[in-house]
């Protein structure tokens, strides 16, 4: 059944969002039916852990159908170490996300527990399409259920949040489709395992340019803001933690491993956007007045760096960005809960109207201080050994961004205890009532896991950054990622490297 | 003694199929009694769909070899067996759409009888293959589609459309019969393979006679600068007839602008190429810029149907195998997308009592979430989004005008997908992201209509467009056995 594993993955959840649909359940059971779902969801990745031979650098999970022959695509699924983890990433977050929901209630739950499962489907999809137009559809697919949930269950600024999160994501993943159609026709197939590298650098750009507005990276981060404050705290939570991440897996699986030519010659002006958007992501989340907005904020900053990290291209930087997506993808999703819980009490986000909750809400303050740790990266966290690693494989090559990028850990520690010390501590703010709860059961259920795999991590930070990419070295990545279990194509041919 | 050419009845069989339903409902509308006509008449002209459906699988599959037939003067082939198979099945759900609909009974075997009428005259038309034949079958369904637009005539702006339809329709006719003449003057041939082999390539007279024969049938698959009677027509005529307009007649005006581009105008083609990429340049650009301004549903569908008429000249620009097959791929979801997008109008319009705005969608998807759902499917359909039939159309119609050499027809089709997408979406945020609370107006009365015929007919259209996602290699072999009929 080992390869029938991926298509689970992708299809479970998806088919718990048709039972949701269609099946008339009141909204405790759709509910708790979705978060059935996703916690099976979770055990099937914890046995495709189990089950996952780390020693080889080979696409394992496999599953390959033809779709259409006349123009070579096949839906073709599989996973590499970084997809295992960006999937496990996936659907622990998207558990988290949904069992929060269920605890705090949502209006219209059928349709929005099924979006949810939905959601996830298409984001596991994305992390393990091997091929082009499957990618293209899964990454696709996740806009229309995160439309529908900013649309309908966002804030009150929601209308105008979706429309501009659509109109930016549309304009770039059809720039990306061209890019598709016109690099899968030249190569005569779109199977990710079979495609050649190439040299075109506008090919390059339009894959470059949807990523760079689905991560976001610095100048195309116009939507971010609104769509992370207007939407409700849980897709929030997945949209930062792990919908960004399939932007990062993108550079990594397409950008950078098709087109190494421009990569190479693009990378200067892509270090110093990433680097842009580092610090001036880190400088707005110090001064955003509100917890949503630091946490948004902060995610451009972090997604500056998974960048840095990628493009670094060797090694370290590699094995460090799979490591800080993950740390990120966790990192900020908890967040994210937490500033739901919040404004669950405090009716509002707002720095200047919170504050003092520490006092007599212990839990509260614990999990809020220990997820804030770790988003500052201090020694021995698992962000910590992610940031190093990246900023070491960068000082290989472009010491001037890894130096910056260091400084900006600084910047980083500091907007991470304003937003600490501005909700816990510091007198207690006019929002905050006395009769404000610490974390309930439930709450509790969602973010202590989540907060537990992190400080795992911290202890073992290996686990993932040692087995992103199998045996063969992340530097060859370019050859490992288009080795098919046949054979091995031109490129690896033309680069031999030691596998 | 006249010589008699020899006649192949079952290749006529799909159009004989409608023309039987329609003398039996011109019949029915004057004997069977007033309570059970419209009943009657919906059952025999969805009967006369479901028979010449039935009759065109047949006929493709049994027609593997194109050739002339009844002294040239159509094809039996499978591209224009694929194209009454489309026809015919607008045409069924056409009759679903149009039976719940509050026709006075007067005129209701009328209007079966023409609508049976329209699609006999559209398979004639896609299988001609002379001059003669063709522009009979354009006249044939544009007369009965004028009718049809101003049947009710005390619909508001009903007659309006019928009149605007008729008199532009009537240009672009007269245009395409004296292109016709021209190229006729030029190379002396009626038949299609006869003009093409007759050697007057880059004659001026053969030149303008092509240029117009291109506007007329611009005219009828309504692509701009060509469409200005569109937006009226379809906001006007009934729902029903508009969801038939949309899908049916661009089936068949472009299937025939393709196959007489192709087959009498091959010399001619670095032209025709580049004055169709024009015209889907055209279409692209005003369909989708004026559908931004539109309040009104209906409006807004007709200006994304000339949008949707300028991607699918894409295929026909491109000028090869792959675009007769993205040509034909296309046109399956867009049919179903078209005619479901209409009914689900059509179905608020039943409800409300007043034409379908923007404003007067707000809250329609929670109130009815099935339709919600499928009107929802449609949009994104429209916008090229996956689980749905209109990504794979989108992504062919690019590869086809990639193997062409054109990539800036591709930039040119993004650029017009990216503007589209904030109407499209306008209309899921008016369904689903808006409270009914701010709807100002009451409902007709009641509970909404039950109107099964309708729901089935959404289904159709539903299951159509998802599973033409899915099941897109089966609809391929079809699209590749039509083109292969083509000479390219």
């Amino acid at each position: 059944m080992n390869h029938w594993l991926t298509t689970i993955l992708i299809f479970l959840p998806v088919a718990g969002a048709l039972a949701i649909w269609l099946l008339p359940l009141d909204r405790y059971w759709a509910g708790s039916l979705a978060t059935l779902v996703s916690l099976v969801e979770v055990g099937f990745w914890i046995l495709s852990v189990d089950r996952f031979q780390f020693g080889r650098s080979t696409l394992q999970f496999e599953q390959q159908q033809a779709w259409f022959r006349d123009l070579g695509v096949s839906y073709h699924v599989g996973q590499f170490a970084f997809s295992l983890w960006l999937v496990g990433l996936t659907t622990i977050v998207s558990a988290a996300a949904i069992a929060y929901a269920w605890w705090a209630g949502r209006e219209r739950a059928r349709a929005y527990f099924g979006l949810m499962l939905f959601l996830t489907g298409a984001v596991v999809g994305v992390f393990t399409a091997q091929d082009l137009l499957v990618f293209y559809a899964f990454f696709e697919a996740m806009l229309i259920p995160l439309y529908v949930l900013i649309g309908v269950w966002g804030g009150a600024g929601r209308l105008g949040a979706t429309l501009k999160f659509v109109v930016y994501t549309v304009a770039g993943s059809l720039l990306m489709l061209a890019a598709i159609i016109v690099y899968g026709l030249q190569q005569g197939t779109f199977d990710l395992t079979k495609l050649g590298p190439s040299s075109n650098e506008w090919l390059f750009l339009g894959f470059a340019v949807a990523f760079a507005v689905k991560a976001p990276l610095f100048p195309f981060h116009g939507w971010l803001p609104d769509a992370y404050r207007e939407a409700p705290p849980e897709v929030s939570a997945v949209l930062s933690g792990v919908v960004s991440k399939a932007a990062a897996y993108g550079f990594l699986r397409i950008a950078v491993t098709k087109f190494p030519g421009p990569t190479h010659d693009t990378r200067i002006p892509i270090l110093i956007l990433a680097t842009i958007g580092l610090v001036y992501g880190s400088l707005l989340a110090f001064r955003a007045p509100d917890i949503r907005g630091v946490i948004a904020y902060s995610s451009l900053a972090q997604m500056g760096l998974i960048t840095l990290g990628i493009f670094a291209t060797n090694d370290l930087g590699l094995d460090g960005a799979v490591l800080q997506m993950v740390n990120h993808g966790l990192i900020s999703a908890t967040l994210f809960l937490l500033a739901g819980m919040i404004e669950r009490r405090a009716a509002t986000g707002e720095l200047a109207l919170l504050g003092g909750m520490a006092r007599g809400r212990p839990l509260l303050a614990t999990i809020m201080l220990t997820a804030g740790v770790m988003a500052l990266a201090v020694p021995l966290s698992t962000a910590f050994a992610g940031e190093f690693l990246i900023l070491a494989g960068l000082f290989q090559h472009f010491w001037v961004y890894a130096v910056i990028g260091a400084g900006a850990i600084v910047l980083a520690a500091m907007y991470t205890l304003r937003l600490v010390s501005a909700v816990l501590h510091e007198r207690v703010g006019p929002a905050v009532s006395d009769a404000a709860l610490d974390l309930r059961a439930g709450e509790l259920a969602v973010v202590v896991p989540l907060v537990a795999l992190l400080v795992g991590l911290s202890a073992w930070p290996a686990a993932i950054s040692g087995h992103a990419f199998g045996k063969a070295s992340a530097s060859s990545i370019t050859s490992a990622l288009v080795e098919t279990p046949g054979g091995v194509n031109e490129l690896a041919a033309a680069a031999p490297v030691g596998r | 003694m006249i010589h008699k050419p020899h006649i192949d009845w079952f290749a006529l069989s799909p159009t004989l199929a409608l023309l039987a339903a329609l003398g039996l409902l011109l019949l029915m509308a004057v004997l069977v009694p007033r309570r059970i006509r419209k009943p009657s008449s919906a059952l025999v002209c969805a009967s006369g769909y479901v028979a010449a459906f039935v009759l065109a699988v047949l006929l493709a599959d049994k027609s593997p070899h194109g050739k002339p037939i009844i002294a040239d003067a159509m094809f039996r082939d499978r591209w224009s067996a694929v194209g009454a198979v489309l026809i015919a099945g607008c045409g069924v759900i056409a009759v679903l759409v149009s039976y719940g609909e509050r026709w006075r009974e007067l005129h209701v075997g009328e209007y079966y009888a023409l609508l049976a009428s329209a699609g006999a005259g559209m398979i004639f038309f896609v299988s001609a293959s002379n001059l003669m034949t063709l522009f009979l079958g354009l006249e044939w369904f544009s007369i009965s589609l004028y009718v049809l637009c101003a049947i009710d005539y005390d619909l508001v702006g009903s007659l309006e459309a019928g009149l605007k339809y008729l008199i532009v329709g009537a240009v672009g006719s007269a245009t395409l019969l004296f292109g016709s003449a021209l190229v006729y003057g030029a190379s002396g041939q009626l038949d299609f393979d006869k003009i093409a082999t007759a050697g007057h390539a880059h004659d001026p007279l053969l030149v303008v006679g092509l240029a117009m024969v291109i506007v007329g049938l611009a005219f009828k698959s309504s692509a701009a600068p060509f469409h200005m009677w569109t937006p009226d027509a379809y906001q006007g005529a009934p729902t029903p007839v508009t969801a038939f307009m949309s899908s049916a007649t661009k089936v068949a005006a472009l299937m025939v602008t393709y196959r007489v581009l192709v087959t009498a105008f091959s010399g001619e083609q670095r032209l025709w190429t580049w004055a169709i990429a024009g015209i889907a340049c055209a279409s692209l650009a005003i369909g989708n810029i004026a559908a931004l301004a539109q309040r009104n549903v209906k409006r807004l569908l007709a200006y994304s149907s000339v949008s949707h008429a300028g991607f699918m000249m894409i295929p026909i620009a491109a000028a090869n195998a792959l675009g007769g097959r993205a040509l034909v791929y296309y046109l399956i979801p867009y049919c179903a997308l078209s005619l479901g997008a209409f009914a689900i109008v059509a179905a608020r319009e039943r409800e409300l009592g007043v034409p379908v705005t923007l404003d007067n969608l707000a809250g329609f998807a929670w109130e009815r979430p099935f339709f919600g759902v499928a009107m929802a499917t449609f949009m994104f359909g429209f916008l090229g989004f996956p689980l749905t039939g209109g990504f794979v159309g989108k992504f062919y119609a690019f590869a086809a005008a990639y193997r062409h050499g054109w990539w800036w027809l591709i930039v040119v089709g993004v650029a017009g997908t990216i503007v589209s997408a904030a109407y499209y979406l306008a209309v899921v945020r008016a369904m689903f992201m808006r409270d009914s609370a701010e709807l100002q107006l009451a409902p007709a009365g009641g509970s909404p209509p039950r109107d099964l015929m309708l729901g089935a007919g959404v289904a159709a259209c539903l299951a159509v467009s998802v599973g033409s996602f899915f099941a897109v290699q089966p609809l391929i072999d079809v699209a590749h056995a039509a083109a292969a009929a083509l000479p390219f």
